[in-house]
């Protein structure tokens, strides 16, 4: 383990100018997923600038009637706090659905973000890896691919991104807040991610230096009925191999509003807006249900051994959706 | 100075009452000491460095530039380290793996093979230089193609026979009027004890120490005295504590590592293996691919039996997973057959993990038995009672009690199995489907030569010595138990020292031999203690020592088939969405000899039906076909079942005392595995309609499969 220096910031300023523009150093949260990256040689930061202690752990009603939740909210405190369950139900079960009460206590929203894949080839420095070394190659598309993205990958990397969180807040339509030196600025959570194309190293549209300051989710009077499911290879304390973050409003029996993203089977939270079209306005029924994870997958490129995630992920949004809709009718 | 007062008449017995670990509160409280953990002064810390390829041979160690790193005392490699004697035949009469025998020369066998040792002032700064530390390789094609078929696969003995035959196995199964025939496979599977294998080793005064974590001091003392050419007298090995074994504590790359660096620094040096180096460095379960025939009447009685079991081993050592062993002992058939094979591959060295041979070849041969229940239209039970041998169906030497039968009935009738319905796929409940599954089980009860010696203290109290292993079985607890049985006084006058070479010569915690073996030593020489003393008379201040050796107690034994016996009983619901398989219940009764200790015995059982599930629900461990390692090779990447996976669990047992033996105990540390991952496999076909033969039972493999409704 590569010796460096640590700093504590105690106000955002201060913590983006000892951050400064130096690409050796990182901001340090939870610390649930860099230490063990540095432990095992993929992050050998010069410094750590230590953003725990930042005021910036608060969960805070908008003026228009959404939530404005900070970057160092820790997950157990995300998942617990009222407004956040009543609002948003399925944002409080994905972080829940997430590690263990060890590590939520830990944990924090922005690092929850900003988290690495836990593809094995990036995490083990003797193998290529495109996202750790550009150019090296990725094992992953003819070796150990089980768990790998079937959605919006591309040869060079077809690793997933292993949020819970991140699933339900994108389909809530989560904007990001950052601060720079140059000043502070946003993103949407759907637009925060970067395309994998060749270029799978660059992860993020952030700025760099940039520290995520918080998370604002809009009103969704639609997210009040919704609900996240993961799929795991055992009961608890494992990442998905595939989720579903899904809200749901209908009327007569027609849907009038849908959200629906899916998690573990691209390099981002996926927004499913393909299936949210076919929805709005459908009957809500299985065949409706099943025609919209249809559309979505039909852009899924599955490779040898996870094609699985394809029939998953359609069994998923119909159940999800099918309880959803059953609710709604009682 | 007090009298001798072991009573003349026994108190109420304290073997088969339930008594909390002696050492509890020391390890709820962290005052339990383990082996990574213990201070000592001026000590120097080693962190080895493995190979990145699976085959070839070291080009070249660039030590300089590390050597000039801060706190780096040395880098010991091929080029510099002391020869060592491998050609030895240790206490489990077999030679050492030679991968513990480190730096001897420039060949790679397998990925993850050690290839360097950096020994620095802290472990920071050997971690870094050891990261820091540029090795190259001549690369080699490898071959790690582990598959059913393979040309260069051979028969081999192992522990036991390899191959096994008797009748016409072909006419048999011509004549028979059901007939299964269905290959099974387990995956690499490891041992992932929650203690890292931690050594440190100094001199004193011309001895060696050993300060480890280990399932036998005596076991690893032996290996070093032998493997650095030593007198016995010279070297002495203590392991307290210890975090957990399952057969993967033996003599091992970093206790070799450290006795190097300790005499070539005179100091001493701590090894502490890291959780990824476990998994290449410290022996693990191998794959197997398992061909089962059976051929049975009408009625279910079996006609034909054949099994035929494959496992990888290394290029440098051979293991064998005897996964055919158990239908020695299990069935009998007109023609039976049973073989063991391995194949040499460009792997990590296998090794011994919780019940070899029976983990696997339980999982095979339980769910083939359920197979042909299905064919015949026998329940599952009742197809085992009417196949229950009179005596060893190979050795035709006659059962030491086999109380499999009873296990069944109790089993049956607390699990509520009677009137199940045997219909695949017709239990639904929402999304998921239900079913039940039974096993059999059965592990052999052995025990090894051991000595103890029992002191009378002059204050009334009762020390016990013995080289024993207490890698949270209980064991500590279990003898203490015992001598105050055998000395007829109360458990809290009795003090249990064990883990110490000096001690004297005993066997290992392993095979499901532990506790019995030194229960016996320290049986022996108890009740000569007790003897011994005179009633009111004077115990002079030094005491009274006596004792024993079960050496030739042991070769007296008469051969028989000599068994632990289970029946395993699980529920499990699938969900047909997801393919997720949760286990609702299980149920163990086991015929396991004299329970010495109710509280740790249900705790090793409850822990082996555990090591079931987790077996037949999530592990598997990986190998990449390009670098020959292993893809994830910690614990997020390599799955063992949760809390959240285990669902209550009850372990049972029946009345079985061993009659040879003088406590009547058999051995409970590995029985509880046994036919667990068939139960819930057997469960799972009864739930869903579909026969899963390759573990584990992932949500991937549920959800290709198919089935009602998925």
């Amino acid at each position: 383990m590569r010796e460096f220096d640590y700093r504590r910031a105690d106000d955002v300023p201060g913590a983006v100018a000892l951050l400064g523009a130096d690409p050796d150093a990182r901001y340090l949260g939870g610390g649930t997923n860099l230490v063990d990256l540095m432990k095992t040689g993929v992050e050998r930061p010069a410094r750590l600038v230590d953003v725990r202690r930042l005021p910036l752990d608060r969960i805070e009603p908008t003026d228009d009637g959404g939530l404005r939740i900070g970057a160092t909210v820790t997950n157990s405190d995300l998942a617990a706090h009222p407004e956040v369950r009543r609002r948003y139900p399925a944002l409080a079960q994905a972080v829940l659905a997430g590690a263990s009460g060890q590590l939520r206590n830990m944990a924090t929203v922005g690092g929850n973000l900003l988290q690495r894949t836990r593809c094995g080839y990036f995490a083990d420095v003797s193998r290529p890896c495109n996202k750790r070394v550009p150019g090296s190659g990725c094992p992953a598309v003819t070796g150990e691919h089980r768990n790998h993205a079937v959605l919006g990958a591309s040869e060079h990397c077809v690793a997933v991104h292993p949020s819970d969180m991140g699933v339900a807040l994108t389909a809530f339509d989560a904007v990001v807040s950052y601060e720079t030196a140059d000043g502070p600025g946003q993103l949407p959570l759907d637009g925060l991610y970067l395309p994998v194309g060749d270029t799978p190293h660059r992860e993020t549209a952030l700025p760099a230096g940039a520290l995520v300051t918080g998370v604002t989710l809009p009103p969704a009077p639609v997210a009040a009925r919704s609900r996240y499911r993961k799929v795991r290879e055992r009961a608890s304390y494992a990442f998905a191999i595939g989720s579903v973050a899904a809200a749901l409003d209908v009327s007569n029996g027609i849907v009038c509003e849908a959200r629906l993203a899916f998690g573990a089977v691209a390099s981002r939270p996926w927004r499913a807006r393909a299936a949210e079209r076919v929805l709005t306005g459908a009957p809500a029924d299985e065949e409706y249900f099943a025609a919209a994870a249809d559309a979505e997958l039909a852009a899924a490129r599955p490779l040898p051994d996870n094609g699985y995630k394809v029939t998953l992920m359609r069994n998923l949004v119909v159940a999800v959706l099918s309880e959803l809709a059953e609710e709604a009718a009682r | 100075m007090t009298t001798a007062t072991t009573g003349r008449t026994a108190p109420a017995g304290a073997v088969g009452t339930a008594h909390p670990r002696v050492e509890g509160r020391d390890k709820v409280t962290g005052a339990a000491r383990y082996a990574g953990d213990i201070p000592f002064a001026d000590l120097a810390h080693g962190r080895l460095v493995l190979s990145t390829v699976a085959r070839g041979r070291i080009r070249a160690v660039e030590t300089a530039d590390v050597l000039g790193m801060p706190g780096v005392l040395a880098v010991l490699h091929h080029g510099n380290a002391p020869r060592v004697d491998t050609d030895y035949t240790g206490m489990l009469g077999v030679p050492p793996d030679p991968t513990a025998a480190v730096f001897q020369h420039d060949r790679i066998p397998h990925a993850g093979w050690p290839v360097a040792l950096v020994v620095a002032e802290t472990p920071e700064q050997a971690r870094e230089a050891a990261e820091a530390l540029v090795v190259t390789y001549e690369r080699q094609p490898h071959d790690i193609a582990f598959r059913a078929g393979r040309p260069d696969a051979y028969p081999a003995d192992g522990h036991m026979p390899a191959a096994t035959e008797k009748g016409d196995l072909e006419a048999e199964l011509a004549a028979s009027a059901h007939v299964v025939d269905a290959e099974y496979t387990t995956p690499e599977e490891h041992h992932a004890m929650m203690e890292p294998h931690a050594a440190t080793a100094l001199w004193d005064g011309g001895r060696l120490e050993v300060v480890d974590s280990n399932q036998g001091t005596t076991w690893i003392a032996d290996e070093l005295v032998k493997m650095f050419s030593l007198e016995p007298s010279a070297v002495r090995v203590r392991s307290e504590h210890v975090g957990g074994g399952f057969g993967s504590k033996g003599l091992r790359a970093h206790q070799v590592a450290a006795v190097m660096a300790a005499t070539a620094l005179r100091r001493p040096v701590r090894v502490v293996l890291t959780r990824r180096q476990m998994f290449s460095l410290t022996g693990y379960r191998s794959p197997t691919t398992q061909r089962i025939r059976l051929g049975a009447d009408a009625d279910g009685r079996l006609r034909a039996l054949e099994h035929r079991s494959l496992n990888q081993t290394s290029t440098v050592w051979e293991f064998v997973e005897p996964s055919s062993g158990p239908a020695r002992v299990m069935y009998d058939a007109d023609a039976h057959r049973t073989v063991n094979e391995v194949v040499r591959l460009d792997v990590p060295s296998p090794t011994w993990m919780r019940a070899p041979g029976e983990a696997p070849g339980s999982f095979a041969l339980e769910a083939a038995l359920d197979e042909l229940a299905e064919r015949c239209g026998v329940d599952p039970v009742e197809l085992r009672l009417r196949n229950e041998p009179g005596r060893g169906p190979v050795s035709g030497l006659p059962f030491a009690g086999r109380n499999l039968a009873a296990c069944f009935r109790e089993g049956a009738r607390r699990f509520g199995w009677a009137g199940r319905d045997p219909r695949p796929g017709v239990r639904r409940e929402g999304r998921r489907l239900l079913g039940t599954g039974t096993a059999a089980a059965s592990f052999p009860a052995g025990a090894l030569p051991a000595t103890a010696a029992v002191t009378a203290q002059a204050d009334g109290t009762f020390t016990v010595r013995i080289a024993a292993a207490d890698i949270g079985t209980g064991a500590r607890t279990a003898l203490t138990l015992v001598a105050a049985d055998a000395l007829r006084v109360a458990p809290d006058r009795v003090r249990v020292r064990i883990g110490d070479s000096d001690f004297g010569p005993a066997g290992l915690a392993g095979g499901s031999m532990g506790t019995r073996s030194w229960a016996w030593a320290v049986t022996a020489a108890a009740e000569e203690l007790r003897d011994r003393l005179v009633p009111g008379a004077a115990v002079p201040p030094e005491g009274i020592t006596v004792r024993s050796d079960t050496t030739a107690a042991l070769g007296a034994l008469a051969q028989q088939e000599r068994h632990s016996f289970g029946a395993q009983f699980a529920e499990v619901a699938v969900d047909v969405t997801t393919g997720e398989v949760r286990v609702r219940r299980m149920l163990g009764i086991f015929a396991a000899g004299r329970i010495v200790n109710p509280l740790t015995a249900r705790s090793q059982l409850v822990g082996g039906m555990t090591w079931g599930i987790s077996m037949a629900l999530h592990e598997e461990a990986v190998r990449d076909h390009a670098s020959g390692g292993l893809y994830g090779a910690d614990l997020a990447g390599y799955h063992i079942a949760t809390h959240a996976d285990v669902p209550a669990i009850e372990a049972d047992w029946v009345d079985d005392p061993d009659p040879d033996d003088p406590v009547g105990i058999k051995g409970i540390g590995e029985i509880g595995v046994v036919g667990a991952a068939a139960a819930v496999a057997n469960a799972v076909w009864h739930a869903t309609g579909v026969r899963h033969r390759s573990l584990p039972i992932r949500p991937d493999r549920v959800l290709r499969a198919g089935g009602p409704g998925v």
